[in-house]
């Protein structure tokens, strides 16, 4: 019984060996099928998993360009700046590091751990930037604390300098910290915390000048200890940009402005070079690459001249009275008046039952094209324009290339406006009334343009009806003084009108400034023939606005002038808002252009130069001499592009 | 009392595939620890000796006919408990554990023995316990609580790892004898509470942590998951034929944890890909289930139970270890039986392999 029994047992346990084999098998399949799944189906993911965890890149940034001025001035350049930033992995007490950071260096501390938290998803043991702009001071308390800060580094990085601090910074334009948006647009080039042209060339150039990052790619252990240097790659320094503006000029053009808002644009008359390019109030570009104030942030926002907007460029203005000269030339060309076509003017014209006013409520008397321009009287382009028609108004300022924008390099250029009736029709689906047209014959109604274009337009009228494309970029160098891309001129248009158009037009133009009863007297010269015309162009509609008138709705003074008369180089627009006058504050600006312009084309008098050297031969033709503009100055790399003869 | 006809029954096939997983145990240690700075006796050689220390010990326990195991078994199991309170009370502590016992001239870890002694302590149990149709709910409770005591103790240490092999070790001795379907239905109805309140009440928060990294361990990436990551990382970067000897860049790198000991599976993985984790799976499966040949071609029941016991116990550090590499398993500190780097689990295996061997060769006595 014991022994059947016994072997009972014996034989069931056998079979249950046999059914624990079984499922030891079937145990090492799971861990087989596992192994299947790691290394034959996702191994290309955990490939580069492995890749990841032992190289590490690290970024070394790249020497941002210069910025020059057509004379080799050097106008943004950079200094070291340094930045504090934490490695994450190596930090153990995140929350007392911060606590320390912010009690040693008067650090934000909800700031620094707002930017933790951004830079969080990061690669491993990338640092993430906690502060920016550390001073000298700053850097020496973290070295000394060196031991209690354990994964914090300094970072040192280039940042702009802007050599004549607000000059010209509209045009020059600031650098930020890449945004979201532009990392992800080209995840490439920009790392989180790069820096990037935010606006004028700086923005408009950013491909020259932002170069090419090197990097370090390095093998780390676990720990993110270095192992060795796997590859390196030196970074490109950018390339530097050559401006047509010429500092000098600049600085006197925004000096001139003073407190008024304005835009002023000068422009060379045989190439679309822009010489001057002034948009007033400025700004001080250099806070703009760190955290700005927010005092100084409220301050741009609450002043009612609008120092951030870019007003050369994008400001659209009512031309006024310098619009005339398209009025006059589309007359001339339509056979409507000539030389001798005179009308009187005895202070408004009537059309139906409106009555329009010109500005001289007593009237011209008899006027002709000539005194027409130079005293600019409303009644005899009242009544050529009422002759012409809108859309022949409009034909002769698109000839102008009026309307659209002219393509200057930087970005959000405005096109003005010239209105027709297609576009009333289009944009309100309205007829044109006929009485709508005769203040688009002075520049008002619903005319727009921008500062360039008023200097193209005076431009073209200066040189005879050749429309260069104004551009703001000479040449791109890079860092080793070579020549990369010069700016070529380029044509982009002929106004079609006869040569003795050009010349009736122009020869009203110079009487505006050198002829007794003209306009523009202010802008007159003593060496130099200037012509111009000036323009008022209303705000909003006030009769009889005196000087009781709020800001904001005063008057915008404008004038337009060339120089010389006879052989004409420099083209000049300026704007001055709500400047009032008829054009007097605006011609004034003018003035101190060309008469900064054309003293820098002088030779060195020997009285005038502090030069210990005796050097006033006909080569030296830089343009020293204007004032104290220059006092920070690198040796021009081409003076023989500053003249212009 | 070796006799001839003992020495031509040696069963080489166990012999062959031990010293098989173990050479290429040892190379793998070499790879594992290149990366290191080593002092004395490279890790490799080392682990040679234990090899041949090993080897000694299962010759020496396979000299001695195992059923005088049968008479010391309870005295063994009485020891090994004295022992375990003996930790808790006298024991060295490292790493924050207290698991090894000073005894003057060695440092001896109790929970390891207690790995043998508990298949010794219940072949004995069973093998006195006849029951024809598996188990009642009533006849397991004595088993049950041999295991209990000793279990409770380990893992009041704490060593969850150890404790688990213990127990899986008597539960799979259990399933070997048989239990009835009640006492299944009852002993699910029972564990399941049990987890319940060791999980609120009996787990160290290291303990808890771990748990929940193996169900998610995505959960802290640098935190304790951090060692599953990086291992899965090494397996999965292998692929079919590996990266080469000592070029896993996981190992050479040093981002596996305790790469030489616990997770050197991950780097035999990532240096030799599928084909490698292939071949050294087939050797262990032939080893547990030569070890499973055994017992069923023993004819006698408590050599038998003791075969069981001891393959049940390679079987589940193989498991173990494995699984928790390729992240199947939560990371608890299991060794891979002939392939982890160390003396302790080297021996251990090997008096296994000593008690097969014994069981093997004296199949035809009876």
């Amino acid at each position: 019984m014991k022994e059947r029994r016994f072997v009972r047992e014996l034989l069931e346990s056998k079979q249950r060996v046999m059914v624990l084999s079984f499922v030891v098998g079937i145990v090492f399949l799971f861990l087989v099928i596992r192994l299947w799944h790691l290394q034959i189906l996702n191994t290309d993911n955990y490939q580069t998993m492995s890749e990841n965890n032992r190289l590490r890149f690290v970024p070394i940034a790249a020497s941002r360009g210069t910025i020059l001025d057509r004379t080799g001035t050097v106008l943004v350049s950079n200094r070291p700046s340094f930045s504090l930033a934490a490695v994450p992995q190596e930090v153990k007490d995140k929350e007392a590091l911060l606590t320390l950071l912010s009690s040693l260096l008067g650090l934000d501390r909800a700031d620094m751990a707002e930017r933790w938290e951004k830079g969080a998803g990061r690669a491993q043991y990338y640092p993430i930037v906690l502060a920016s702009n550390l001073t000298r001071d700053d850097v020496d308390i973290v070295e000394e604390n060196h031991l209690r800060l354990p994964g914090i580094e300094v970072e040192m990085k280039p940042v702009r300098e802007y050599t004549y601090g607000q000059l010209a910074a509209h045009l020059l334009g600031y650098i930020g910290e890449v945004s979201e948006k532009e990392l992800n647009s080209d995840s490439e080039t920009y790392n989180p915390g790069d820096y990037i042209g935010k606006n004028g060339i700086e923005k408009a150039l950013e491909k020259e000048l932002h170069g090419a990052d090197g990097g370090r790619q390095l093998e780390v252990d676990a720990r993110g200890r270095v192992l060795r240097t796997i590859s390196e790659r030196y970074p490109t320094i950018g390339n530097s940009v050559m401006l047509t503006i010429d500092a000098a000029i600049q600085k006197q053009a925004e000096r001139a402005f003073g407190e008024q808002a304005g835009a002023a644009v000068a422009m060379d008359v045989n190439n679309g070079e822009i010489l001057t390019f002034v948009s007033n109030p400025g700004f001080d570009p250099s806070l703009f690459s760190g955290r700005l104030p927010a005092e100084v942030w409220k301050g741009y926002l609450d002043d009612k001249r609008h120092p951030l907007e870019n007003k050369a460029l994008s400001g659209q203005y009512p031309p006024g009275s310098t619009f005339k000269m398209i009025t006059a030339l589309a007359g001339l060309q339509n056979n409507l008046i000539n030389e001798s076509t005179s009308i009187n003017c005895n202070g408004s014209y009537k059309l139906g039952s409106s009555i329009f006013k010109c500005w001289k409520k007593t009237g011209h008397g008899a006027t002709n094209l000539r005194k027409a321009l130079r005293e600019s009287c409303d009644v005899f382009f009242y009544q050529l324009g009422e002759k012409l028609g809108v859309d022949k108004i409009a034909a002769a300022a698109h000839a102008f290339k009026l309307g659209a924008p002219l393509g200057v390099e930087l970005l959000n250029e405005r096109g003005g406006l010239i209105p027709t009736a297609e576009w009333k029709q289009k944009r309100f689906g309205k007829r044109w009334y006929h009485g709508e047209t005769l203040p688009v014959a002075i520049g008002q109604g619903a005319v727009l343009l921008t500062p360039i274009q008023l200097a193209s337009m005076i431009s073209t009228v200066a040189n005879d009806g050749t429309i260069y494309r104004p551009h703001l970029v000479k040449r791109i160098i890079n860092s080793d003084g070579k020549t990369l891309k010069e700016t070529k001129t380029d044509i982009i248009g002929t106004a079609p009108f006869s040569k003795e158009s050009f010349r009736l037009v122009k020869q009203g133009l110079l009487d505006v400034v050198n002829a007794p009863g003209g306009t523009g007297a202010v802008a007159r010269l003593y060496d130099i023939k200037v012509a111009g015309k000036t323009g008022t162009s209303q705000v909003v509609k006030l009769r009889d606005s005196k000087q009781g008138t709020p800001y904001q709705f005063r008057d915008h003074a404008l004038f337009v002038a060339f120089a010389p008369f006879e052989k004409p180089e420099i083209a000049v627009a300026v704007v001055v808002e709500h400047g009032e006058h008829g054009g007097a504050a605006a011609a004034a600006i003018a003035q101190k252009i060309l008469r900064a312009y054309f003293d820098g084309k002088k030779p060195v008098h020997k009285e005038a130069a502090d030069l210990p050297k005796e050097n006033d031969g006909d080569e030296e033709l830089t343009n020293n001499d204007a004032g104290e503009a220059g006092a920070v100055k690198e040796p021009p790399l081409n003076n023989g592009d500053a003249a212009h003869d | 009392m070796i006799d001839r006809r003992l020495i031509t029954n040696i069963d080489w096939v166990l012999v062959g595939l031990v010293v098989t997983i173990c050479l290429i145990g040892i190379m793998n240690i070499y790879s594992a620890t290149t990366p290191y700075k080593i002092v004395g006796t490279a890790y490799y050689i080392k682990q040679f000796y234990w090899m041949l220390a090993g080897l000694i010990i299962s010759m020496l326990v396979c000299s001695l006919d195992y059923h005088i195991l049968e008479d010391l078994s309870y005295w063994f199991y009485g020891f090994l408990v004295f022992l375990l309170i003996a930790v808790l009370v006298v024991g060295r502590r490292s790493m924050g554990a207290t698991r090894w016992l000073d005894l003057g001239i060695v440092t001896i870890q109790p929970s390891e023995l207690m790995k043998l002694v508990i298949i010794v302590t219940f072949a004995r149990f069973f093998n006195n316990f006849h029951s024809v149709g598996g188990l009642t709910v009533k006849e397991v409770l004595i088993p049950l609580s041999l295991l209990a005591l000793p279990a409770a103790l380990i893992m009041k240490q704490p060593d969850l790892g150890t404790a688990t092999l213990v127990i899986l070790i008597a539960l799979s001795m259990i399933v070997y004898v048989g239990l009835r379907w009640s006492a299944i239905a009852t002993f699910i109805c029972v564990t399941i509470p049990m987890a319940w309140l060791s999980w609120a009440f009996l787990l160290r928060p290291y303990q808890k942590n771990r748990i929940l990294d193996f169900l998610n361990p995505e959960r802290s990436r640098l935190g304790s998951g951090y060692h599953i990551i990086q291992s899965k990382i090494a397996v999965g970067s292998g692929g079919f034929f590996g990266k080469g000897f000592v070029k896993g860049t996981q190992s050479q790198l040093r981002f596996l944890p305790e790469q030489h000991t616990d997770f050197a599976f991950s780097v035999f993985a990532e240096e030799w890909g599928f084909v490698g984790c292939l071949l050294l799976i087939t050797l262990y499966i032939s080893l547990v289930l030569w070890g499973l040949n055994i017992a069923r071609r023993c004819n006698d029941r408590f050599g038998g139970l003791l075969a069981v016991g001891v393959t049940a116990m390679l079987f589940w550090h193989i498991v173990i270890n494995i699984g928790m590499v390729i992240g199947l398993f939560p990371v608890v500190g299991v060794p891979l039986p002939f392939f982890s780097y160390g003396g302790t689990s080297m021996i251990t295996s090997m008096v296994g392999i000593g008690l097969l061997q014994n069981i093997s060769m004296r199949r035809f006595m009876f």
